[in-house]
């Protein structure tokens, strides 16, 4: 199955009010794809839509080729996909390194053991240490997450969600409220963790966005108005009007 | 069927007592998200203060001035214990609560002893309103239900039809919005938890005297208050009113109710012999389950449904 | 790549490990009164279930209020065992009783604990009070296996004895008490150290996270119960061999309020927390009940005040002060720690008198109004002892503001220090 992630006439609905609004989405494997739009488009409901948070209204997912609509956020976990949050979401009163090595420990097969230590577990301590050491937090192992700067915590946000090892990675704004430099870090981070593997990502920085994905997707008003390479998108008149604003048009 | 009438005629006016109790927890409950464990010990400290006002001034002043004293107390509670353990999160407030229960049925042991004090239904009240079939129907229990419903109407039009009933309203869903508006939100806060109280402290007055009262009666109705609120749903006044006559009659009924569950079978035709398997189980009376029972109806409602039959949010 | 840590806690651990084990085994044959040794097996029981608790309070995040059910069942079932024993339908050694007290527990930690764990919070606190209730009330409608009011009785003294160790004398069966609690720390302190262990901290601190790193967090929790059951059940076994008797309160309100207060007292946030706060709590309620009928109320205050101003228990009280000690900074804070002693003591003389004078007031105050307070004898029905009991309260409570106050400037500039250190 060359197709990673396929969503089909996805809708979701909040009450009487329509969010998604039936959603055709394919995206192959390796392909690096982010997903733009103005506030409120339905973004990260679509994120949360995907990796089992909420249960759709109506129309499949799936994963792989395999139908992922009605299961629980761990059973997709567990096939595969994993993914960040917009609101940083990590265990807060365990250090850098203990956050890392939970988010392993199920992928290695030590599921429910309370028979082995933790301590001992060879693989999982090492694979914890070079996730740490690629998302650049090495030197604060140690510490409580709870305290760490905002730019670390979001780096952890990463390292959590990739220390697993999914095939498919969904990141929810990994840059949001950094500055450019701390952007400009995040970007090869993500570059690099996500080298072989598929990852959609939401943004709203235009030039993280340009310069990640293979190919952009436009959501507006939980419709998907455009899914093309990014120079296409750039010069698409609907997508001008409804998201960068008419001054992009005089280019 | 003089039986059923008057089984009946008891379980809602029973039912009525717990709804005020039951109220008053709804309110605190969808205002502030706590479950205030010390809410039964209002409902005792209001039967006991009525019991030493009335020693003083008889019993029509102590039933204005107890739940007064009830709900200062309640408001000093959400002033100085809940509003401090707030910030440690919805465990911490139920711990407080939870603590502060065993702390005022130890100032009760401390005060008034361990065993019932004498808290009687003023003479004026203790005579028969009417004969049903052939008994007499004490007009305490029908003035028990005058106040309960009077206060209850009292309490729905000040909620729906006052300003500040308004201002009460929004603030159980949208604080911070209320906030911002510029209401003291803090004050609406003790407010309710004050009147909240004060409704329990009430039905202790009316209830000490007709029930028993003594140290252990906080928590012989506690948990059945906790039991109308889950099975209701937590945040919803309708249920709990449902749910406070279901349980009033249901308790008041089982609690009367001789035949053991073979006796129940054989009428609609089953027979279970002696020796059937779970044989202890099919002996059992329903009175003797009598004290089951509200537990076993909150624990399936909390697994299949733990909205409650009408609740509007979950824990 | 092998890197090689050094740990110098390591050996700290083991330090610690010892010295307790040291300290458990010397202390009756300092402290040997007949009351002493009651406390200490108590001690140790409340330990094992304290601990067995807070696998649930302070590592899984799940309140419960009917923890008792437990340990009453796990009390019940070894003492049916212990008859069987007798009667010579079966037979275990009594050392070993406690395991069949353990796998009780485990097996209605199975029972109970599949659904219950389906939610978390509020729900699951009213789901164990539900549970609790029932099987309390369920112990008067099956006679025949709760024994009714009277309960059940056993003779722990049976079987041959083992190297002249019949328990019968109450320092065997502390000795027993105390290898149990020893393995049963061991245990759960390993346990903290596992996978599950861990990730039962991560559904605490994050249950959404949790799912969202491949974990069922239904599973997580319904597990650590199932294994707390089973420690909780090692302490009834062992309560039913100290006290030979079982009734209803075993499975009781009070019993599941008890080890929720005890733990919370010591401490849920840290491992040995609950085992600081198991004898703060058997020294309140034998020692200090000993001596006045108001132990409950005393401890009831004592657990509304720390949940008001530390909610980290006696544990983290304590531990609080270490990066002080290591920044060598207390000195700071000796005098202001005098002064709010000195105040302190004010304070609890007056609330003493206070609760001491009311409560005899009110149990014999018509009849026998005379009574000893702190070696004054004086009289109930005089208005002069409450004056000063009053005077002493109020007085104490002004003058500890003022020196708690002291003692808050003096950790914000302790803070201060600190921070500018560590920038």
């Amino acid at each position: 199955m060359s197709t990673a992630i396929e969503l089909r006439g996805v809708t979701k609905n909040f009450g009487n009010t329509a969010i998604i609004r039936g959603v055709d989405l394919a995206i192959p494997r390796g392909e690096r794809h982010a997903i733009i739009g103005p506030n409120g488009a339905g973004k990260s409901t679509l994120f949360n839509l995907i990796s089992g948070r909420y249960p759709v209204s109506g129309g499949d997912i799936l994963l792989n080729g395999e139908s992922i609509t009605s299961l629980k956020p761990f059973e997709i976990n567990r096939r595969g996909l994993s993914r960040s949050f917009q609101v940083t979401n990590i265990f807060q009163r365990m250090s850098v390194f203990e956050n890392i090595r939970c988010a392993v420990l199920w992928s290695l097969g030590y599921k429910y053991s309370f028979w082995h230590r933790l301590g001992g577990l060879k693989d999982a301590n090492l694979r914890a240490e070079e996730v740490m050491e690629s998302i650049g937090l090495k030197r604060r192992r140690d510490t409580f997450a709870g305290v760490l700067t905002y730019a670390e915590q979001r780096a952890l946000e990463i390292g959590v969600t990739i220390a697993g090892g999914a095939e498919v990675i969904l990141l929810d704004e990994p840059t949001a409220g950094m500055s450019r430099s701390e952007t400009a870090d995040a970007v090869e981070l993500i570059r690099k963790v996500s080298q072989g593997k598929t990852l959609i990502m939401v943004e709203h920085d235009m030039g993280v966005v340009f310069n990640l994905a293979d190919r952009i997707s436009v959501l507006v008003y939980g419709e998907v108005i455009a899914s093309d390479v990014p120079q296409n998108i750039r010069g698409n008149k609907a997508v001008q009007e409804a998201y960068l604003g008419t001054e992009a048009g005089a280019h | 069927m003089e039986f059923f009438t008057i089984s009946m005629l008891n379980g809602i006016s029973y039912g009525l007592l717990l709804f005020m109790l039951s109220s008053g927890l709804t309110l605190i409950f969808s205002m502030m998200g706590v479950l205030n464990f010390a809410h039964a010990s209002f409902y005792m400290i209001g039967a006991y203060f009525a019991y030493q006002i009335s020693l003083y001034v008889g019993f029509w002043p102590a039933l204005a001035i107890a739940p007064l004293l009830v709900g200062a107390i309640g408001m000093g509670v959400e002033r100085y214990g809940l509003r401090t353990v707030h910030k440690y999160g919805h465990v911490a407030e139920l711990l407080f609560t939870f603590g502060l229960a065993y702390l005022i049925e130890e100032t009760v042991h401390l005060i008034w002893g361990r065993s019932t004090v004498p808290y009687k239904v003023p003479p004026s009240l203790d005579i028969a309103a009417f004969t049903l079939f052939s008994t007499e129907y004490p007009l305490y229990r029908v003035f028990m239900m005058g106040v309960s419903v009077s206060m209850l109407i009292a309490v729905y039009l000040t909620l729906t039809r006052s300003r500040i009933g308004l201002v009460i309203q929004a603030a159980l869903t949208h604080p911070q919005t209320v906030e911002a508006l510029g209401h003291n939100v803090p004050r609406v806060f003790m407010l309710v938890f004050g009147g909240g109280s004060a409704l329990a402290g009430l039905a202790g007055v009316i209830g000490g005297n007709a029930f028993i009262t003594q140290p252990g009666m906080a928590a012989a109705v506690g948990p059945i208050v906790f039991v109308i609120v889950v099975v209701g749903g937590m945040g919803s006044l309708a249920g709990a009113f449902l749910a406070s006559l279901l349980i009033g009659v249901l308790q008041t009924f089982s609690v009367a109710l001789d035949y053991s569950f073979i006796d129940l079978a054989a009428r609609l035709g089953i027979t279970i012999g002696q020796d059937a398997p779970l044989g202890a189980l099919w002996k059992l009376t329903i009175s003797q389950t009598a004290a089951v029972l509200p537990y076993l109806l909150m624990v399936l409602m909390l697994i299949f449904r733990p909205k409650g039959i009408m609740g509007t949010r979950e824990g | 790549m092998a890197t090689l840590e050094y740990r110098p806690l390591n050996l700290g651990r083991w330090v610690v490990w010892g010295a307790s084990a040291l300290v458990m085994i010397v202390l009756p044959l300092i402290f040997t009164s007949g009351f002493t040794l009651t406390l200490m097996s108590q001690i140790g029981i409340g330990i094992i279930f304290a601990l067995s608790y807070n696998m649930l309070l302070g590592q899984g995040g799940m309140l419960s209020f009917g923890h008792a059910v437990y340990s009453g069942l796990g009390a019940y079932f070894s003492a049916h065992a212990l008859n069987l024993v007798a009667k010579g339908g079966f037979s275990i050694p009594v050392a070993l009783l406690p395991l069949v007290g353990g796998a009780a527990g485990l097996v209605f930690g199975i029972l109970f604990g599949y659904v219950t764990t389906k939610k978390s919070g509020t729900t699951f606190a009213m789901i164990s009070l539900g549970i609790g209730e029932m099987v309390f009330a369920c112990s008067l409608m099956f006679p025949d296996f709760f024994g009714g009011e009277a309960g059940i009785t056993v003779n722990r003294v049976i079987g041959e004895s083992f190297l002249g160790i019949t328990y019968g004398p109450a320092i065997q069966v502390y000795y027993l008490i105390m290898a149990w609690a020893l393995v049963c720390m061991a245990a759960m302190f390993a346990w903290t150290q596992t996978p599950l262990g861990r990730m039962a901290n991560a559904v605490r601190d994050n249950p959404e996270r949790t799912e969202f790193v491949g974990y069922d967090t239904h599973m997580v929790r319904f597990l650590t119960l199932v294994l707390s059951a089973f420690f909780a059940g090692i302490a009834g076994g062992l309560n039913c061999i100290n006290y030979e008797i079982v009734t209803a309160e075993n499975v009781g309100a009070l019993r599941s309020a008890g080890v929720l207060l005890a733990t919370f007292i010591g401490g849920a946030g840290f491992f040995f927390g609950p085992i600081i706060g198991a004898i703060v709590f058997f020294v309140m309620v034998i020692a200090v009940g000993a001596m006045t009928k108001a132990w409950a109320f005393y401890l009831g205050l004592l657990f509304l005040v720390m949940v008001l101003y530390a909610p980290g228990g006696f544990a983290s009280l304590i531990l609080m002060h270490v990066p002080v000690i290591k920044a060598r900074l207390m000195r700071r804070l000796w005098l202001p720690y005098a002064a709010a002693l000195a105040t302190g003591l004010v304070l609890l003389t007056g609330l003493v008198s206070v609760v001491e004078i009311t409560y005899h007031y009110s149990l014999a105050g018509s009849t026998d109004p005379g009574m000893t307070l702190f070696g004054f004898a004086l009289d109930v029905t005089d208005t002069i002892p409450w004056a000063v009991a009053i005077v002493l309260l109020v007085g104490g409570f002004v003058i500890s503001r003022l020196a708690w106050s002291a003692v808050g400037r003096a950790w914000g500039d302790i803070i201060h220090v600190l921070q500018q250190q560590s920038a």
